[in-house]
């Protein structure tokens, strides 16, 4: 229990430079994938510290309370996480984290914001089944929900649930914001919803909802190490790799592919949910 | 202060113009200029942009917009307009609705001349207004400062 006070004390510390350095990677490999020279790799550090000196005009005034809520509900999940409690209760708060951020969306009752706002209604319902799924293969696996007793089981799970790890990556490119399923935000300018969700988020509130972005994709990229530990220093390594290597996928998915309509989406989704980890469920509790 | 020179988001409006100055913006994008490697982005949003970029002249309907979209960005922010017809009205100055250049309706900070102004010149307006901003950026610190002071 005290090691996971440890961890959760570097997850709070640490994320945010580890998501902040990872996005600046992720800026750099696209450009580069664009045959761009790209801007360097600190830039979203440059781009925070900038949006935290500008004036802040909001149009509703909860909408800096309702982002925050959504920022402490992000560090409550990534902490549990780390500290080795329930898997399943961090997915609860995560989506209760989202609801505030569609909160945050609807609330300043512009078209682009709550029609933004919408969609990430719509990709939760999209990725929540592969992630339940997800939780329940591990206990499956591990005859536990606890991230502690299934990270100390001394076996990779990636060789029991492949079936869900992959419908997991593929729910990461909704979660993550990437292309083809960037529905309700995107990183790119001249969208159909100009900026989508964060529309109406100016300076500081911006600068809070990226941050909390980092802390989300340290946490996914966590659920994905957590296929690959099996309690020894390979496997430590081995989740290292897979990590950058998922990483690097989503980039290149990222940049190969066009947005997608939000039906296409939730369609291709499930079928990919049901086939890989639905499958792997079955299989699991026949043999068992 | 912080040096916040290295982030500056592009607000790009359209106004009366031809496109050829539009065409140029967003070359400065592409592989070739990449104005990106300066941490230049353009966003679609007035409430997260630093620079507010016109093209084209004003004309009588456009105004209100070009009004609007000024006031919609946070402070500190710089107004910087592409090509003659921002700048002057240029070929179109003569016409019944224009109004003349974008200075008409914004206070405009830097002018880059050119029609169509040439990514160069476009990027080097983009790096001077980046520096007014810096200057913006600490004089607005030092008002807000001031304001907590008295209270
Ligand atoms: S300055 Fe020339 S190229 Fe630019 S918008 Fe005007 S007419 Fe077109």
């Amino acid at each position: 229990m005290n090691m996971g006070i440890v961890y959760a004390i570097a997850y709070i510390v640490l994320a945010p430079f580890v998501g902040g350095f990872l996005d600046g990677v992720d800026r750099k490999i696209s450009a580069r994938m664009q045959r761009r020279v790209g801007p360097p790799l600190l830039q979203p550090f440059y781009d925070i510290v900038k949006l935290f000196n500008k004036e802040t005009i909001s149009v509703d005034s909860s909408q800096t309370f309702l982002l925050l809520t959504y920022f402490v509900l992000m560090l409550v999940t990534g902490v549990m996480f780390f500290s080795g409690s329930d898997i399943l209760m961090c997915f609860f708060v995560l989506s209760t984290a989202a609801t505030f951020l569609y909160f945050a969306g609807v609330i300043t009752s512009s078209p682009y914001s709550s029609i933004g706002a919408q969609r990430e209604l719509i990709q939760m319902m999209t990725y929540e089944p592969a992630v339940l799924l997800t939780c329940v293969g591990f206990y499956l696996a591990a005859g536990s929900f606890n991230v502690n007793e299934i990270a100390s089981t001394g076996t990779s799970y990636i060789f029991r649930l492949p079936g869900f790890f992959v419908a997991f990556v593929f729910i990461l490119t909704i979660k993550m914001r990437k292309s083809p399923f960037d529905t309700s935000t995107s990183h790119h300018m001249h969208q159909e919803l100009v900026k989508g969700i964060t529309t109406e988020m100016g300076s500081k509130n911006l600068a809070l909802f990226q941050i909390t972005e980092w802390y989300e994709n340290v946490f996914l990229m966590g659920v994905i190490c957590l296929f690959f530990v099996n309690g020894s220093i390979t496997g430590l390594v081995i989740s290292l790799a897979v990590f950058l290597l998922v990483y690097f996928l989503e980039i290149l998915i990222d940049n190969c592919c066009a947005r997608m309509k939000w039906q296409d989406m939730l369609v291709i989704t499930w079928i990919v949910t049901f086939f890989t980890a639905g499958v792997n469920l079955v299989i699991l509790m026949v043999i068992r | 202060m912080a040096n916040i020179t290295r982030s500056p988001w592009l607000l790009h409006y359209d106004g009366s113009s031809c496109n050829g100055c539009d065409i140029e913006v967003l070359a400065c994008l592409t592989p070739v200029y990449d104005a990106e490697r300066l941490g230049v982005m353009n966003t679609g949003d007035p409430m997260q942009a630093d620079i507010f970029l016109i093209t084209g002249g004003i004309n009588s309907q456009n105004q209100a917009t070009v009004k609007q979209l000024y006031d919609q960005m946070p402070n500190p922010k710089v107004v910087v307009a592409v090509g003659v017809c921002a700048c002057t009205g240029g070929i179109f100055k003569e016409c019944y609705n224009i109004l003349g250049g974008a200075d008409t309706t914004v206070p405009v900070d830097i002018y880059v001349p050119g029609c169509a102004a040439r990514p160069q010149a476009i990027i080097d307006g983009i790096i001077q207004a980046v520096e007014l901003f810096q200057k913006r950026s600490d004089d607005y610190k030092a008002m807000v400062k001031e304001k907590k002071r008295r209270g």
